[in-house]
């Protein structure tokens, strides 16, 4: 019974419940009980399992009534970045280790309001900084999978969402809440073999979710197939008057409206993406996609973004440069983490070199000269300029085709401490996913395969500005033509 | 441009961070490395092009200058560090 809870989808598990198959408190113990069996994985913060029964009672109670919401009991992880009334937030770092926010962010409100039971806080980069999971002041993320060929190493899980793609993975919970700057939710699905999907910026609200940087920042959702990712995207998004950014556009019922066949459907293939380097197994799984995809009614047309090679170093002037001027608001006066010094100044500055750790201080650091006076222009605005041509790149591709397929990341899941010496090696990790995050477009990963390692890899869908409609039929499809049913041995012994 | 332990020391000193001189030499050669790897988008042509801020084109909505929450003194005091009747508190500043 245990490993039917956990391995079951959103549809199945509310019928389910409706049918008195198993009850709230059964599915959310199973759950909680396998997130205790992979603590090895430190995938968690903060568990919550006493909170995560007592509303699997109220649940119950509402199923006994036929009172039953959208995700009623569904089992969800948090990622650690949204703030939690009551619950220690951390966003991973030391100057926020012991931060209880006194409010709730509107997204994690919306999916408790739909009835999810969050069973704990997952782990993630310090700042949602980081593309491994290995900057968190909590210690890195194990992913659940492991090489074929070199079984005894511990795999990053991505990031910066890691603990959240962890424990979807490894059947901790069905559902994670991610967030998405540059490819955090994405990536990290693309290397733990799920679905992660980042809607068009301003189709949530970012209001309680610890900024990073706000032009680009966006709530994501993980799931272990397309069609659950659809349904706890619609509830997560909508306006929210908390954030002037959220969009008034009414929200598409996404599950319903993705199961329409893609035939006619223009796909295209952008022809920069094909980078140097890249294995010959991600490069197969993106041809043997766009085949499938072909095989299933859509046309299939080679399109140019011309600046994409420009869009990480776009990125790593943009990201830093808001960051740096985020996170100026930890200062050791109104909450987190002081050290004291002799003076004022002192102060600030021995709390924030304690506090932060050396990738976030380094994108501090990098932003704040980015933002300084005689370097403003050269640097930031100039990174500005660059993004609208990145923009306008795929303004004129959507002119061509009605989505785009590309390969999620340029690697499959790679060991805990490789690539952590060079900050750049890292960052093109991201060099699939940052140009739609400038352009500010929905993106999905979809489990496509598995590589030569016996490692998953992803493919991402590119949408139109609000139409994540289009994407998720895409994902649909290509899910269909996949059937990708390999699972981690993790899941499989609970 | 090169970015020198004396640029970082300054850099640091802006965004109030402590930085120790093992700092500066691990920071400096990495800081360098990541600005002279963006220099790259000099060669890109942008003369005419308007810098992109706001990528939803969402105008910002304007509410009536109310107040729409308020007397939650005690949740905004309740993560500080020091506090003294209903205030931050923080090392003398005023001789």
């Amino acid at each position: 019974m245990t490993s039917k809870l956990l391995s079951m989808t959103v549809t199945e598990t509310l019928t389910g419940l409706k049918n008195k198959e198993f009850s709230a408190t059964e599915l959310t113990k199973a759950h909680i009980e396998q997130m205790e069996a992979c603590r090895s994985l430190n995938a968690m913060i903060t568990e919550t399992p006493e909170q995560a029964l007592a509303e699997a009672a109220q649940s119950d109670e509402r199923i006994a009534k036929g009172e039953m919401r959208e995700l009623e009991a569904i089992p969800m992880a948090m990622k650690d970045l949204f703030c939690t009334k009551g619950v220690r937030t951390t966003a991973a770092s030391h100057i926020l280790e012991n931060f209880i926010p006194t409010y709730e962010s509107t997204v994690s409100q919306k999916l408790k309001d739909a009835g999810t039971i969050t069973i704990g806080k997952t782990n993630l980069d310090e700042f949602a900084m980081g593309g491994a999971n290995i900057t968190s002041y909590f210690g890195p993320v194990e992913n659940p999978w492991k090489s074929k060929t070199a079984p005894e190493k511990k795999l990053v899980p991505g990031g910066s969402s890691g603990g959240s793609a962890a424990a979807v993975a490894a059947g901790m919970s069905m559902l994670a809440t991610g967030t998405d700057t540059g490819g955090s939710t994405r990536q990290p699905a693309s290397f733990c073999g799920i679905v992660g999907v980042k809607p068009t910026y301003g189709r949530c609200s970012r209001w309680g979710i610890i900024a990073f940087a706000s032009s680009l920042d966006q709530a994501g959702a993980f799931a272990r197939n397309v069609e659950d990712s659809a349904l706890m995207l619609k509830v997560m998004a909508g306006h929210d008057a908390k954030d002037s950014t959220s969009a008034r556009h009414e929200v598409p019922d996404f599950a319903a409206l993705m199961k329409q066949d893609i035939k006619g459907l223009k796909i295209g293939i952008p022809k920069e993406y094909r980078v140097d380097g890249m294995p010959q197994d991600v490069l197969d799984i993106w041809n043997k996609g766009a085949e499938m995809l072909k095989s299933a009614g859509a046309e299939i047309v080679e399109i140019s973004l011309p600046h994409t090679k420009y869009a990480v170093p776009t990125y790593y002037i943009v990201a830093p440069a808001e960051a740096s001027s985020n996170l100026a608001r930890y200062d050791g006066v109104r909450y987190g983490l002081r050290e004291e010094g002799k003076d004022l100044q002192e102060m600030y500055e021995n709390t924030r070199a304690a506090g932060f750790g050396a990738e976030v201080k380094r994108r501090i650091m990098i932003g704040t000269y980015c933002l300084s006076a005689g370097y403003y222009d050269a640097y930031y605005t100039k990174a500005q300029r660059i993004r609208r041509l990145i923009s306008n790149d795929f303004a004129a591709a959507f002119e061509k085709c009605d989505a785009i397929l590309t390969p999620t990341a340029p690697s499959s899941a790679f060991a805990i401490g490789e690539n952590s010496d060079d900050p750049i090696k890292m960052y093109l990790g991201d060099v699939f996913t940052i140009p739609a995050s400038l352009a500010g477009l929905p993106g999905i990963s979809v489990p496509a395969g598995l590589d030569d390692q016996g490692l998953p890899l992803g493919l991402q869908i590119i949408g139109r500005a609000w139409d994540e409609v289009t994407m998720f039929r895409t994902a649909f499809a290509l899910e269909q033509a996949v059937a990708f049913s390999a699972q981690p041995e993790l899941i499989k012994v609970a | 441009m090169s970015i020198d332990k004396s640029t970082v020391s300054k850099i640091a000193n802006l965004a109030r961070i402590k930085v120790t001189e093992q700092d500066l030499d691990y920071y400096a050669p990495q800081l360098q490395n990541i600005l002279s790897w963006a220099e790259q988008l000099q060669e890109v042509d942008t003369s005419g092009v308007e810098p992109l801020a706001n990528v939803s084109e969402i105008a910002l909505s304007l509410r009536k200058d109310e107040v729409t929450d308020g007397n939650i003194q005690q949740d905004i005091l309740a993560n500080a560090p020091e506090t003294v009747e209903g205030f931050f508190v923080v090392t003398k500043i005023v001789e």
